[in-house]
């Protein structure tokens, strides 16, 4: 379950802001996931939910994703990350180490595999909001 | 935007005792090697040890160590299998046999990823095994560790400890602890020993150039009895 550590991550950062900002009560954090990291977001909003201490007991999490874009560096061609032309253990090295990507994936113009991931890798805090 | 991911990666190392970095300005000169015994020494010590293969593109302690069929846990991340009494964690686990043509913003963000994702548990030592050079990811785990020590690796040749000097004295800005430095494959006429000790660095051990070690690749039993072996095992005890 590698949800329950991002989860970790998400409220370890987001008790960090809370603590920089002086806030109170976290109102709202707004979390984007990159669809290359194919993290099950039921999965990340319940291991949320069981993770919030007492600033995040009223806290609304809002869980985006972003849709993984690649650009070749060889040739420029753009495309889009595709779960459903991967096989399981495929897909799954990358849910864990996205990175490795590189190691399966090549340009479908090119053949090449160094390519940019432009954007939809990781996780990341688009905004902490609260009350001083 | 935020990455949260660095803010918990000091929660998953807390039970860490200490964090020695192997490193060394180049490559080829036995840093690996060093990083696997250096592991299997204080095994037999008694610690309880982990082994980080941080060589993304060029991963060789699987092969030094002939760990094959195992892959870590899930729980809650992910924990690494314990394989040679040592918790062993590497890129190959997902890269499999398969090259990883990774720039540096990817070593980074795999770095970052494996080190906030993994639960190592309590350790005496975490030994890592770096790439060679003064890259990103020997940028980031000082960046990212805080207690990370680095042992130094370097050959006889000039050229070889010509590029230590230049790590070294960027360890030093950085006010990042040196435990010292290890001379592989040493020759007659070295004077590294000096060069080490002018430096105001301790010179940790010389281990000669060992032709058994080829032939002990994968099979610990007989790794651990080389002549490397041996003056690592030494060089564990000063630490």
């Amino acid at each position: 379950m590698h949800e329950w550590a991002l989860a970790e991550a998400v409220i370890a950062a987001a008790s960090e802001i809370a603590e920089k900002e002086k806030l109170k009560q976290v109102t709202e954090i707004k979390i984007m996931i990159g669809e290359l990291q194919q993290i099950e977001t039921d999965i990340l909003q319940f291991a949320l939910s069981q993770l919030k201490s007492e600033k995040f007991k009223n806290t609304k999490m809002l869980i985006g994703t972003k849709r993984a874009e690649f650009k070749c560096r060889a040739c420029g061609h753009k495309w889009f990350f595709e779960k459903e032309t991967l096989d399981e253990s495929t897909a799954e090295a990358i849910h864990f180490v996205p990175e490795v990507a590189h190691t399966y994936l090549k340009c479908p113009k090119c053949g090449s595999p160094d390519f940019e991931v432009v954007e939809g890798r990781g996780v990341w805090l688009e905004s902490v909001k609260g009350v001083r | 935007m935020t990455d949260p991911r660095t803010s918990i990666i000091s929660e998953r190392l807390k039970k860490i005792g200490r964090i020695v970095a192997v490193s060394s300005g180049k490559g080829g000169v036995g840093k690996s090697l060093v990083a696997s015994t250096l592991a299997l020494s204080l095994v037999r010590e008694g610690y309880e040890v982990g082994l980080f293969d941080l060589d993304f593109t060029s991963p060789s302690t699987h092969v030094i160590l002939g760990i094959e069929g195992v892959q870590p846990k899930e729980d809650k991340g992910i924990v690494p299998p314990t394989v040679k009494g040592l918790k062993y964690l590497s890129i190959v686990y997902y890269s499999g046999d398969y090259a990883a043509p990774l720039r540096g913003v990817d070593v980074s963000n795999a770095l970052i990823e494996l080190l906030s994702i993994t639960r190592w548990g309590r350790l005496d030592f975490l030994v890592i095994d770096m790439p060679p050079g003064i890259g990103d990811a020997t940028l980031d785990l000082i960046r990212l560790i805080n207690n990370v020590e680095f042992l130094v690796v370097t050959t006889s040749s000039q050229l070889a400890f010509e590029t230590v000097r230049k790590l070294v004295n960027l360890l030093k800005e950085l006010k990042v602890p040196i435990l010292g430095i290890v001379e592989n494959m040493k020759t007659e006429n070295s004077n590294i020993q000096q060069q080490t000790r002018k430096s105001g660095l301790s010179f940790l051990g010389e281990i000669p150039y060992d032709v058994l070690v080829e032939e002990a690749i994968g099979n610990t039993n007989r790794l651990m009895n080389t002549v490397l072996a041996k003056k690592v095992e030494e060089i564990a005890t000063k630490i």
